[in-house]
């Protein structure tokens, strides 16, 4: 179970339509790979954040899915085309189940 | 690439003296012309006259974060990009949480953090209280433990670290200014002593990499002046922050010794004595480094 798991995202407030966008994406977590041992010798269960998904009013724009060799604190930055204005919606799912959300408005004029 | 140590130059013509001075400034990282303003603001001063206590041993002193690539440079520059941010607002949350007998989080003395700006440029600084120099970690347990009725943070845990990083992070851009006179006189003197003592089986002391080597290599480390402005670090080879003493203990390993503890006299000598000679530059931490 991971704790302290925080999301913050960099999205530009506007852009003209078309506008290629620069997003930056960050969510703290540990990233346990399930490859490494604890003190006694006993492996460290695997739990990361397993799928990220990034879409625009309702559209999907970026989905990915994560193996254990993305280190702790994954971090994303990618780029996208604005048509107009609306919200990105930005998803991370955790091996243990929870799913982390953050929006961000953007204006396109 | 080799820096003319300057104490030899007693030894040669008086007329090399001067151009010889320059040599250090043919290091690529060294006088790159960069500066370094944080998320468009904070303005860091990374390089500047040396202070006057070292005697010449360094004309000018410069913050870690000119011998590191521009990748790594990059990331310090923006909030967002510094890893080490994220620790700042765990340490956030936990200055904000209740803990301890009384019931008090450190917000219920200090309000909020931005109120301790100015205390990561002044420390270590004697505590008349307790009779000794006292660095930002023991305050720390100080006050959780004599006004919390708290459990005290281990010296170099992660807890630690973290509220240490936001102490430092409220004062960045901000002159460090650690006093080496008064009651600190002695301890400073200790921590002088103890910088330029060759330790361990490879008989180094801070010196021979900091002051005469810094900006060349020590097999595949990049020597800084080993400056403490932008402690705790966050450090791209093991994805953690590294506190002072932490950094002490790894550094005296590395030459094969028996190392003192964190936490222990000799290394808050040390960090005193450190923490001045950087006296000029200004506080990064967290800063991102190798």
């Amino acid at each position: 179970m991971a704790e302290n798991v925080t999301p913050r995202v960099r999205v530009p407030r506007e852009a003209s339509a078309g506008e290629t966008i620069s997003i930056r994406t960050l969510i703290s977590h540990p990233m346990e790979t399930g490859q490494r041992r604890d003190g006694d010798g006993n492996l460290i269960p695997r739990s990361i954040i397993n799928r990220f998904v990034c879409s625009f009013n309702g559209e999907t724009v970026l989905d990915v899915t994560i193996e254990p060799s993305v280190s702790t604190n994954p971090y994303f930055q990618f780029e996208a085309v604005v048509p107009e204005s609306g919200t990105f919606t930005f998803t991370w799912y955790d091996d243990d189940g929870s799913v982390y959300e953050e929006t961000a408005d953007i204006a396109v004029n | 690439m080799a820096k003319i140590n300057t104490k030899k130059l007693g030894l040669m013509g008086g007329v090399a003296v001067a151009t010889l001075g320059f040599a250090s400034l043919s290091l690529a990282d060294i006088g790159d012309d960069e500066s370094l303003i944080v998320n468009g603001e904070i303005e860091m001063v990374i390089e500047t006259e040396a202070p006057e206590h070292l005697d010449g041993a360094l004309r000018t002193i410069y913050s870690g974060w000119v011998f590191r690539t521009d990748e790594t440079q990059a990331m310090q520059a923006d909030d967002f990009d510094n890893p080490g941010m994220i620790f700042v607002d765990q340490a956030r949350d936990a200055f904000d949480t209740a803990m301890g007998t009384e019931g008090n989080s450190c917000a219920s003395c200090h309000e909020n953090p931005e109120s301790l700006r100015g205390v990561r440029a002044t420390y270590p600084q004697w505590d008349e209280e307790h009779g000794g120099v006292q660095t930002v970690e023991m305050q720390v347990n100080e006050c959780l433990t004599e006004r919390m009725g708290a459990e005290p943070y281990g010296y170099d845990s992660t807890p630690m670290r973290n509220m240490t990083a936001l102490i430092a992070s409220v004062s960045r851009g901000m002159e460090i200014n650690v006093a080496i006179d008064g009651p600190a006189a002695e301890t400073w003197e200790q921590g002088r002593e103890i910088y330029y003592t060759r330790y361990g089986i490879l008989e180094l002391s801070c010196a021979n990499c900091h002051e005469q080597n810094y900006g060349n290599n020590i097999r595949a480390d990049h020597l800084s002046q080993g400056q403490i402005n932008g402690f705790p670090t966050y450090r791209l080879r093991n994805a953690r922050l590294n506190s002072v003493h932490g950094r002490f203990r790894g550094c005296i390993r590395d030459t094969r010794a028996e190392t003192f503890s964190p936490g222990s006299p000799e290394f808050i000598a040390l960090e005193l004595y450190v923490a001045t000679r950087g006296n000029g530059l200004t506080v990064e931490g967290p800063s991102v480094r190798n």
